[in-house]
């Protein structure tokens, strides 16, 4: 009986694992083809080649790789030196109109973007911030405050304000128990909003599509290139580097983002 | 007194702290908005006109379409994956079955549109591996294999990508659910099917809802899934726009396809807020 009902399961459970993992074990495949040429099922040749010429050092590759990264810890930091002290207001201050401003950081995410970020180039190509890493930076930085100033928000209303006050009251100074108390109880939650506008930034690419160009080439940019030009080998290269540290983050976000800071997310 | 002035300082003290943050979005979002709604209704030698539009209509109206189908056909199919998937979690009777399906489902949760837009371009081509492992085990023969690179890999690359995100939020109301009530239509001998949809369904309507509306929006913003599984006509505005700017330099047009894109979204939140506002309930 046990086993009977384990057929339909297993059928289905082992659909599923074909539509998630196909597709990705396709990019594994590619990521390390050599020659790969119709009618062959499989690649012809395997081999290491391609992650030769995209590592070596002062290529196109690497380049990108920097970019992303150089601009990814930009945009954290400007979010989070931002976003701390709106969030920290945003859940203790006497703010008017609070829900309002916190709808106002939802803005980026619920008009569809492309015509704005079209705007936003014009705009910069005026200010000659076209091609630019500050153009860039800010582009991704806008895009990345709903989840820090959420986050934030939400982290510093999750900590009881009784905690501060104690330590006002045994003389502490309110910037002293801020940076001693309040934000060390809210580390998790800023370190969970860190890496949401990490990965933001390292996978977006509309925004840098339409500002970098044509100076500033990013991961996404390179694989999008790559990918257009028929070059599948480096494109699937350049998504694996850019499908890790978003796979990594997904099993260990939990350990940042509790239950307790989740359910205070945009109240 | 004196009691109002700390009540006023400390008011300014938290405008001054949020202040950074708003002057961001003010200056980066809200501003370009503003200049994409004027640039759609002006004409090239300024003054007003509706001339965009007219254009956009003429050239574009199968696009518009094409992006209306894409987009809505996604997001019920998006729906319909993340209530099979947060149901199962919720109402599935073997605790490693459960368990499988929670570790599978995630995956495409944080991969970036770019990479599903790429790994499906291998994946769904007519020589991709789709069909080779389909002509290998003799499901299709050589010469039955089509491509899915047109509006098809577009859904399957939305669908794939998004359900998981809307499947979260659904599971982690799911879970949160009186568990009470479920029981009880159990021991009455209820089908998992019926507890699903009767009991289970309407109660989390909301998060469904806000989950579809979120990849709605995202899916009307992606440019990378369209340029790359399908670059050829009809496709979706997302491209159009990017081809008005990068091949013509034409500001109106892309900027009234835009406008275009703000109202269908637009639609969808009035549709939300109106049923919030029939059941009584907040949205």
């Amino acid at each position: 009986m046990i086993q009977a009902a384990w057929i339909p399961r297993a059928i289905i459970l082992g659909l599923f694992a074909f539509v998630i993992f196909g597709p990705l074990a396709n990019m594994l495949m590619w990521a390390f083809t050599e020659v790969w040429y119709f009618p062959n099922k499989l690649p012809v040749e395997w081999g290491f080649d391609f992650w030769a010429r995209v590592f070596k050092p002062r290529g196109n590759a690497m380049k990108s790789l920097f970019n992303s990264v150089f601009i990814a810890v930009f945009v954290v930091i400007i979010c989070l030196v931002v976003s701390i002290p709106a969030g920290y207001s945003l859940a203790r201050g006497r703010l008017p109109w609070r829900g309002l401003i916190l709808l106002a950081f939802l803005l980026p995410q619920a008009f569809p973007s492309v015509a704005v970020f079209i705007n936003i180039a014009r705009i910069f190509y005026g200010m000659g911030l076209n091609g630019t890493y500050v153009g860039v930076i800010l582009v991704h930085t806008v895009q990345g405050l709903v989840f820090s100033v959420w986050i934030a928000t939400a982290a510093f209303s999750a900590i009881d304000s009784e905690l501060e006050e104690a330590a006002r009251n045994i003389g502490a100074s309110p910037l002293r128990a801020f940076f001693t108390v309040t934000l060390p109880i809210a580390m998790p939650g800023i370190m969970a909003s860190a890496i949401f506008v990490f990965l933001q930034s390292l996978d977006e690419f509309t925004g840098t599509f339409f500002v970098g160009v044509p100076d500033i080439v990013t991961m996404p940019l390179l694989l999008f290139t790559a990918s257009m030009e028929g070059n599948y080998q480096i494109a699937s290269i350049t998504a694996l580097i850019l499908l890790v540290p978003s796979v990594f983050f997904m099993f260990i976000i939990e350990r940042f983002l509790k239950a307790d800071v989740l359910a205070k997310v945009g109240n | 007194m004196t009691s109002t002035a700390t009540h006023g300082r400390a008011r300014l003290l938290a405008l001054l702290l949020v202040s950074p943050a708003l002057l961001t979005v003010g200056l980066l979002f809200v501003y370009p908005l503003g200049f994409s709604l004027v640039t759609a209704f002006t004409g090239e030698q300024g003054g007003w006109t509706t001339a965009n539009f007219v254009k956009a209509f003429d050239f574009y109206s199968n696009d518009i379409i094409f992006t209306v189908v894409i987009v809505v056909l996604s997001t019920i199919l998006i729906g319909l994956g993340a209530i099979a998937i947060g149901g199962y979690l919720t109402l599935g009777e073997h605790p490693v079955a459960v368990a499988i399906l929670k570790w599978l489902y995630r995956w495409p949760l944080f991969i970036p549109f770019i990479v599903a837009g790429q790994i499906m371009r291998t994946f769904l081509a007519k020589n991709g591996l789709m069909n080779n492992i389909f002509v290998s085990t003799g499901l299709l023969d050589p010469l039955q294999t089509t491509s899915l690179l047109d509006w098809r890999g577009i859904v399957i690359t939305f669908v794939w990508k998004q359900t998981p995100f809307v499947a979260l939020l659904v599971a982690g109301a799911m879970a949160s659910l009186d568990r009470s009530t479920i029981e009880a239509a159990r021991n009455l001998g209820a089908k998992r099917m019926r507890i699903l949809f009767e009991i289970i369904v309407p109660q989390i309507l909301p998060t469904i809802v806000i989950g579809l509306i979120l990849s709605f929006v995202i899916m009307m913003s992606v440019l990378s899934v369209p340029l790359m599984i399908n670059a050829q006509t009809p496709t979706m505005l997302t491209v159009d726009m990017a081809f008005r700017i990068n091949a013509y330099g034409d500001y109106g047009v892309a900027n009234a396809l835009g406008f275009i894109s703000y109202l269908m979204t637009g639609v969808v939140a009035w549709i939300y807020l109106r049923q919030g506002v029939r059941q009584g309930g907040a949205p």
